[in-house]
């Protein structure tokens, strides 16, 4: 617990005081973090592991060419420059001449080469590897210099470069096959000790090329009960948390002392309906569904409010207002008479399945969905399931509707390509396609104009909505709370942590 | 020793049956490895990209070569490789068994250290309102769920009084024993408390048979004195019930108490048994539940001969 450390500081500190010397009342000495999370990582291969609680660890030890900053804007990383050719078939960056990895090797052009080789192999198992299918060679002509050549323009694939799946690893560690039992990054961390669902030990990366990291070193612990984090936090033995449950998270303001910080995030909570099943093959079933629905009271019932009200895309570059689109203004009337047009004004029955847990307010959300679509006759049946059977039955297509937590994208087109367009992975799960949205998300993938880009996908959210295959209900937050030893944490709506670099902790 | 010989004939054949047993059930559960690893990134990958990943979790033979390859390593003393930890699982199931068996003491000496005494008292004492108070107080134990308790514990514990045991990183009793007791007390408190209702309730009755039998009351005319007669010839055959309840209880505990261990963040067998499970950690479910399987008959072996030595009447070898 870095116990002697706190002495050294504080005698440090008394000493300063006694000396009487200006300026070192407050020295900058870097302390340790203690940081708790209720979900540990589930593995350490950048390129394999997609789970949130994988990811946020990993941002704090690997490195992507980019990265994605708190305005979602592309930033660097290992990358200080990049640039497409005019035809938008070459992408071109310039290596930061300072980026290390931990070992204190120079992170060159080979070993993002051979990073993104891996990814697409087929062997590797990587899921990103669909978002990068349109590389068709890299070229290293000097010390500092990738080109990717391109078989077709690919706007959105620096987004996907930003995202730790396509994180750089040392060539050398591909060829020793290490991948995945050691880390060795080029982040501002090191691990440097792993006991999977007890704790992490993090210590400062003294090669990190991003500047100086704020703290000496992060100790997680992996607390399963969020409650139990609340406790931990209210009890200071642990100064920073990352918290799921909105509902443990409104409890953190009650407390003096520690902080809540709120970040909207991409993520957004959604009914999918399926349909090629039953009465939702009938479109206007499913936008009688659609108009039943009142968002912003499951929202309140189920989330506390906590959240707001989101149309298709969630990204603020591209999200348009939700009032715009169909039946955002639920209108019970309106759902009735579009039932009895398709011919099921006596209502149909269907069920709706949901994980445990997953996320945390899955339950309450069928319940509050159950009772509005009871309103209309629909007479709807809840099943609860773990997460990995959620999973098993979702990825078949195996069911009439389903409450998903899905993840987001800075950009729209690697957000939706796997389901609405005609060969994406997920058009299975999605159960609906239409040439209009195969062609809108063509359209928004090689469209370099940002203005136009925009125009394209507002054009597609209406579509969606207007035929209704999914009912997209809000986005939430994520939550962190700190008590008041810690300062600069910047929050990323990705949910990353990355900004854990910058903070510091006073004593 | 024929009943012992007999006793570890059955060993190997019991644990082939769990083994069996364990190795279907994990895999009849829907969701496998790779869906528990990517979640719906899973549904991104090519057949290719799949076949390859199958193939790195050695999904890709029948489910009787998965068995065969990996009982023919158990036999060799390898459980197998955890995929979600990347290590050997004897190595994963030996670093968190120390945490579970220390608990599982721990437990246990709470739990004789009420339970006993305040059985025997309750018998010595039967149906006057002494009595009474025990027994309700060893009914409302049994039947508390141990999760409850170990909330109220913990709530009582840091809204009250502001401490809570440092929660999250285990420290072994070797590296600091102050602070491994500061961080096991409530949980082990927790799990003894529902454990010496039990052994409560089984002592006071068990007590109680044996006060009313002949040779009690033969001695008690005899003029032994009262304390003696309990002590001396009651307790030690009142004790064969109260050690088989221990037994019982003391080998699931050392199963883990999987509630006990996620509330209070422990990181022992049996919260490692339950992430393997989510994981869908096929050889970590296999060789943990192998694991506990063998404590469990091992500890009842050990109470079996200790029936021996309580009570010599028992001869466990038969004729």
């Amino acid at each position: 617990m870095g116990r002697p450390r706190f002495k050294n500081l504080v005698s440090a500190v008394a000493v300063a005081a006694a000396l009487g010397v200006a300026g070192a009342a407050v020295p900058a000495a870097a302390a340790t973090l203690n940081m708790a999370w209720s979900q540990d990582a589930t593995g350490l291969d950048p390129h394999k592991q997609t789970a949130f609680s994988s990811l946020r660890l990993l941002e704090l030890v690997y490195e992507p060419l980019v990265r994605t900053d708190s305005e979602l804007n592309i930033a660097p990383a290992i990358a200080t420059s990049w640039e497409f050719s005019e035809d938008g078939r070459t992408l071109t960056f310039k290596l930061d001449p300072d980026a290390k990895f931990s070992n204190g090797d120079k992170v060159m052009p080979a070993d993002v080469k051979a990073s993104f080789e891996r990814i697409l192999n087929e062997e590797t198992g990587a899921s990103a590897r669909a978002n990068f299918l349109s590389i068709e060679s890299i070229d290293t002509p000097d010390d500092g210099t990738v080109v990717f050549n391109l078989s077709q323009p690919d706007v959105p694939l620096l987004t996907a470069m930003s995202s730790i799946n396509a994180a750089i690893v040392p060539a050398s560690a591909i060829e020793a096959g290490t991948i995945g039992t050691e880390t060795l990054g080029s982040g501002p961390f090191v691990l440097t000790s792993w006991e999977p669902n007890s704790r992490e030990v993090l210590a400062a990366n003294a090669n990190w090329a991003g500047g100086e990291v704020g703290v000496d070193g992060i100790n997680i612990s992996v607390l399963p009960d969020e409650t139990a984090i609340l406790a931990a936090l209210r009890t200071n033995q642990v100064d920073f948390a990352l918290i799921n449950d909105p509902l443990v998270a409104t409890l953190v303001p009650n407390n003096p002392g520690l902080t809540l910080t709120r970040e909207p995030v991409l993520n957004y909570h959604v009914l999918q309906l399926n349909a090629d099943r039953g009465a939702m093959t009938e479109k206007k079933v499913r936008q009688a569904i659609s108009c039943a629905i009142d968002r912003q009271d499951v929202l309140d019932a189920a989330l506390l409010g906590e959240g707001k009200v989101t149309g298709p895309l969630t990204m603020p570059a591209y999200a348009t207002d939700p009032s715009e689109l169909f039946c955002y203004t639920p209108d019970l009337e309106k759902a009735k008479a579009l039932m009895a047009e398709a011919g099921y004004e006596d209502g149909f029955s269907a069920k709706v399945m949901a994980a445990t847990g997953e996320p945390p307010t899955a339950a309450a959300e069928a319940q509050v969905i159950q009772s509005q679509l009871g309103e209309i006759g629909i007479d709807l049946e809840i099943e609860m399931m773990e997460l990995n059977v959620y999973i098993d039955r979702w990825l078949k297509g195996d069911f009439d509707m389903a409450v998903a937590l899905n993840g987001g994208r800075t950009d729209p087109y690697t957000m939706y390509n796997r389901y609405w367009t005609k060969d994406g992975n997920l058009a299975h799960v999605a159960h609906y396609g239409d040439d209009t949205l195969d062609s809108l998300m063509q359209d928004g993938r090689v469209e370099t104009d940002p203005a136009k880009r925009k125009e394209i996908f507002a054009e597609f959210s209406r579509h969606i909505t207007e035929v209704s295959p999914w009912i997209w209900l809000y986005t939430g937050y994520s939550y962190t709370a700190a008590n008041d030893k810690v300062s600069g944490f910047e929050a990323n709506p990705t949910g990353s942590l990355f900004g854990l670099s910058a903070v510091t902790v006073s004593e | 020793m024929n009943y012992l010989t007999r006793r570890l004939v059955t060993f190997p054949v019991v644990m082939l049956g769990v083994s069996v047993l364990v190795f279907v059930s994990i895999r009849l559960v829907p969701g496998d490895a790779i869906t528990a690893m990517l979640g719906t990134e899973a549904g991104l990958l090519t057949p290719a990209q799949r076949a390859s990943l199958e193939t790195y979790f050695g999904m890709d033979q029948s489910w009787f070569g998965q068995y065969w390859h990996w009982l023919g390593g158990v036999l060799h003393g390898n459980l197998g490789i955890s995929v979600t930890y990347g290590r050997p699982v004897m190595e994963v199931i030996l670093r968190v068994f120390p945490l579970t068996l220390e608990l599982a003491l721990l437990s246990m000496v709470v739990a004789l250290a009420v339970g006993l005494p305040a059985g025997i008292y309750a018998a010595t004492h039967a149906e006057k309102p002494s009595d009474l108070i025990v027994r309700i107080v060893a009914m409302v134990g049994q039947s508390t769920p141990s999760f409850v308790v170990a909330l109220l514990a913990i709530y009582a514990l840091s809204v009250w009084f502001g401490v809570l045991p440092a929660m999250g990183t285990f420290t072994p009793l070797w590296q600091d024993p102050l602070k491994n007791l500061a961080q096991m007390i409530l949980p082990a408190l927790t799990l003894g408390f529902a454990f010496a209702a039990a052994v409560t309730r089984i002592s006071r009755s068990a007590m109680l048979d044996i006060l009313s039998d002949d040779y009690i009351r033969t001695a008690r005319a005899k003029g032994v004195p009262a304390r003696s007669v309990i002590w001396h010839h009651a307790l030690p055959n009142a004790l064969i019930p109260v050690v088989t309840v221990s037994g019982v209880e003391f080998g699931y505990l050392l199963g883990g108490a999987v509630i006990v261990e996620q509330v209070f963040a422990l990181p022992g067998l049996g919260r490692t048994v339950l992430e393997a499970i989510l994981q869908r950690d096929y050889a970590l479910v296999q060789g943990s539940v192998l694991f506990i399987a063998f404590n469990f008959m091992i500890v009842n072996l050990l109470v079996d001969l200790a029936y021996a030595a309580l009570d010599p009447r028992i001869r466990l070898g038969g004729k």
